[in-house]
């Protein structure tokens, strides 16, 4: 198993390194505009490019990026966002609002939506399945931006409980401030609901149906006991990885989400860099969503064999 | 009777005439397909969802036909900017009475407000307000200066009043149309002369005797009282004359030099609109921000969202099926070192490699381009390690062997022999990925990574993200696409359930 694991890591290393490398390549192929916040002095810019190396070969370059930034933390300075300021900090300051948000969604939707799918799975046919499965069907296909719409009018809007948008600042945990989050939070739980209870059920359905279940019916446990002690524990074999896969998701963060509702998070940080062609806090923000969906497939493989100590990733 | 010894002569054949055969089945044989086809159709709500993809389909393909008109093909108007944000409005329900979805708004107003749009009301004779619920009260909870009126107005004829400036041939068109249709387009020039402030002297609306903020003054019948311009020359103008004119308005206010003179009038947007489009203003699904016809525009956005994506998961059904097939067949290191390349591809995050694909490609070849190369890079992976699979299971069965003993090539085993059996899982993975490229199309549009906003294409997700700054005033930019895109995601994903399941029904159940 260790040795497995060392492999996974090394493998998801290297396959880091070549995404970022070939991140890098191309983000230095393009047109790079002088910066111009010192002013319009072109001797002075050219001065500024030397000295940041920008006029060195290609391979010079990365081998500076890859000593100084991957690995030495440095990631320069923002050229049109943040100007002169360090885009690392910038990013750390950006990261708190961003986890706050999915930290209560997972909260939030988690439960619900093993709770949602195990009662499906028990009504499975019922009228109750079908009204759970449809409202899972909906919320699975609509896109997180039109739930984010209908929960705006509506509850923001119409019933007005809620504020339109984040309130500034950065009191993140007053209770005012929370209020101003729910609408984000809620967009963003449907779906996770809807997936958590539809994998629920389906993994639930098959396990009660087994015939171990008919085994430990048989053996006279009651249908509640035998559903707590050897199908939900059964079903929970590869709905945990992916509850754990979601909460490496959070750092992450939904773009879409933080834009809408106006969250100071990483999401906007990263749109804007891109279209304002800020290429640190690009390099830098690439790099951070590439790690953070790696090492979420990892884990998410790895928990597998920690959970059901019958499967033994990486056998033949 | 003795068995042991039965003569032989006296042995014969039961039936030495009869020609001994399995019996025909009685029953007609049932093919593949239509076993497929039958277990489908026995799944009412994948059917139900397929004849909404139908109709979604159809709407993408024919509404930018049908509902072409001078106003949507006007690409470049600069018009569009005096209809922005019309509500709905659905001619049947203005025939019905029905106070929905007919191009009106409930709404309070304050006694300024209500006195402002009846102006245009009074001088028109085009109903602005559909309702008057309740009459100048007082609200404790408003200004105390004012009253209030709650009313239904017309969002349509609302729109009153704009100044133009018309060239002479322009002028003598707009008046050729009006004597020949008796629609006032046109109205009198106003005599600005005793306006206090510059702003109420550009406001077209304002042909009345007002105070000094523009608050209609009335006489004490209740009745504006115009303030319609008698001096100066409006040089041409003979055609109609409103109600309660003598002869002496003057309809335009002339300027520029003698060879190229320049019309200043005051035209009534809703019959201008008439005038120019040659029908009167009246959008299913209102306009936008930027004064687009919503339908036309969700209409060919739709277009645009499923031909990439019908076009992406085309591409990606060859590259993958051929990549997968190859990986499966062959297996060993061919396959330990393929996988490693979709690995390494697979690990890219899609935001990334929209970005950068944006970013390099989107000046040479057009952002819909780079978007499809974007899409077709890392999207024929699914497709690939499901072919894979599927030729895993099936190159070691013995109809394979007994191909290849017979002599049958690489090539013809794997695409004569193995391929249609793992058709039913493919077919159904590319119907399935269709949603999941509209989806990422409309985020990316959406949050404003891709830009394919023009006068002749657009995208859901830019109308989604164009109507996102109204979403408490004007909803229904919005709505729209909104229920559209849900409604077509809904009912893919139930139709490619319903295929799966019909082309598996051992995989019935089982999410993904």
């Amino acid at each position: 198993m260790f040795k497995y694991v060392l492999k996974r890591i090394a493998l998801m290393l290297m396959v880091f390194l070549i995404i970022i490398s070939i991140c890098f390549v191309l983000v230095k192929l393009l047109p790079n505009t002088p910066a111009t916040q010192f002013g319009k002095d072109m001797q002075l810019i050219e001065m500024r490019r030397e000295a940041l190396g920008y006029n060195k070969p290609l391979i010079v370059q990365y081998g500076i990026f890859l000593q100084k930034s991957l690995l030495g933390g440095n990631w320069g300075a923002s050229e049109s966002l943040y100007v002169g300021q360090d885009v690392w900090d910038i990013f750390i300051s950006k990261l708190p609002a961003t986890m706050l948000v999915n930290v209560y969604a997972m909260l939030f939707s988690v439960p619900i939506g093993l709770l949602l799918g195990i009662y499906a799975a028990l009504k499975k046919n019922r009228w109750q399945d079908h009204l759970i499965s449809t409202g899972i069907m909906v919320f699975v296909s609509v896109p997180g931006f039109v739930t984010a719409f209908f929960v705006q009018y509506f509850l923001c809007h119409k019933l007005q409980w809620f504020p339109m948008q984040m309130l500034p600042g950065d009191d993140y945990f007053t209770w005012a401030m929370f209020m101003s989050l729910v609408p984000a939070i809620l967009s963003l739980g449907f779906g996770t609901i809807a997936g958590l209870a539809r994998y629920t059920r389906a993994e639930l359905c098959e396990v009660l149906t087994s015939d171990f279940m008919l085994l430990a019916r048989t053996k006279g446990l009651t249908r509640g006991q035998a559903t707590v002690r050897h199908a939900l524990r059964n079903s929970m074999v590869p709905i945990f990885p992916m509850i754990i896969g979601e909460f490496i998701g959070i750092i992450g963060g939904s773009l879409i989400i933080e834009q809408i509702f106006g969250i100071p998070g990483v999401g906007p940080l990263y749109i804007k860099s891109i279209t304002s062609r800020d290429y640190n806090f690009y390099m830098l923000l690439s790099s951070f969503y590439t790690f953070i969906g790696l090492s979420a497939n990892i884990l998410v493989d790895l928990s597998y064999g920690f959970i059901d100590p019958r499967i033994r990733m990486g056998e033949r | 009777m003795d068995i042991k010894n039965i003569p032989v002569e006296k042995l014969r054949f039961v039936d030495r005439n009869e020609f001994i055969s399995d019996k025909k089945f009685e029953t007609k044989p049932v093919s593949y397909a239509k076993d497929v086809w039958r277990r489908f159709c026995k799944n009412k709500s994948s059917v139900v969802a397929a004849v909404i993809v139908l109709l979604l389909i159809l709407f993408a393909i024919f509404v930018p036909f049908l509902c072409a008109n001078k106003y949507t093909e006007s690409l470049t108007d600069t018009t569009y900017l005096q209809y922005t944000k019309l509500l709905p409005k659905n001619d049947l329900c203005v025939k019905l009475g029905i106070d929905f979805w007919n191009g009106t708004k409930k709404r309070t107003v304050n006694k300024n407000e209500f006195l402002y749009f009846g102006g245009i009301e009074a001088e028109t004779g085009y109903t602005v307000y559909t309702d008057i619920y309740k009459e100048n009260y007082a609200d404790n909870s408003g200004s105390t200066n004012t009253t209030y009126y709650d009313v239904r107005e017309d969002v349509y004829t609302k729109n009153g009043m704009i100044y133009l400036t018309l060239t002479e041939a322009e002028f003598k068109a707009i008046q050729e149309w009006q004597n020949e249709t008796g629609v006032q387009v046109i109205f009198p020039a106003v005599n600005t002369s005793s306006f206090k402030l510059k702003s109420l002297e550009s406001d077209a609306n304002i042909w009345y005797q007002c105070d000094q903020k523009g608050t209609p003054q009335l006489d004490k019948d209740g009745n504006y009282q115009a303030l319609y311009k008698k001096s100066g020359t409006d040089d041409g103008y003979n055609s109609l004359r409103i109600e309660g004119d003598d002869g002496s308005y003057r309809y335009a206010q002339v300027g520029g030099t003698s060879e190229a003179k320049s019309y200043k009038v005051r035209v009534f947007t809703y019959t201008y609109f008439q005038y120019r489009y040659g029908f009167e203003p009246s959008f299913l699904f209102g306009t936008n921000a930027k004064g687009q016809d919503i339908l036309t525009r969700l209409a060919s956005g739709a277009r645009f969202s499923l031909l990439l994506a019908i076009g992406i998961s085309v591409i990606n059904l060859f590259i993958g099926a051929i990549y997968g097939a190859i990986e499966g067949y062959y297996g060993g290191v061919i396959d330990l070192v393929l996988e490693r390349v979709s690995d390494v591809l697979s690990g890219v995050p899609s935001m990334v490699l929209h970005s950068l694909f944006q970013l390099h490609l989107a000046n040479k070849v057009g952002p819909v381009w780079s978007l499809l190369f974007a899409f077709v890079l890392t999207g024929w992976i699914g497709m690939a390690s499901r072919t894979r699979m599927q030729f895993y299971r099936f190159k070691h069965q013995e109809y394979v062997l007994s191909a290849r003993t017979l002599g049958a090539k690489d090539g013809r085993l794997m695409f004569k022999h193995i391929f249609p059996n793992a058709m039913g899982t493919i077919i159904t993975g590319s119907v399935l990925s269709i949603p999941g490229v509209i989806f990422g199309e409309t985020n990316l549009t959406y949050l404003g990574i891709v830009n394919l906003e023009s006068s002749t294409m657009t995208s859901v997700g830019t109308l989604l993200s164009g109507g996102n700054a109204f979403v408490s005033t004007y909803p229904h930019i919005i709505l729209f696409p909104a229920i559209f895109i849900s409604l077509l995601m809904i009912s893919f994903n139930l139709f490619g359930n319903g295929l799966r399941d019909a082309f598996n029904p051992s995989l019935k159940g089982v999410e993904d």
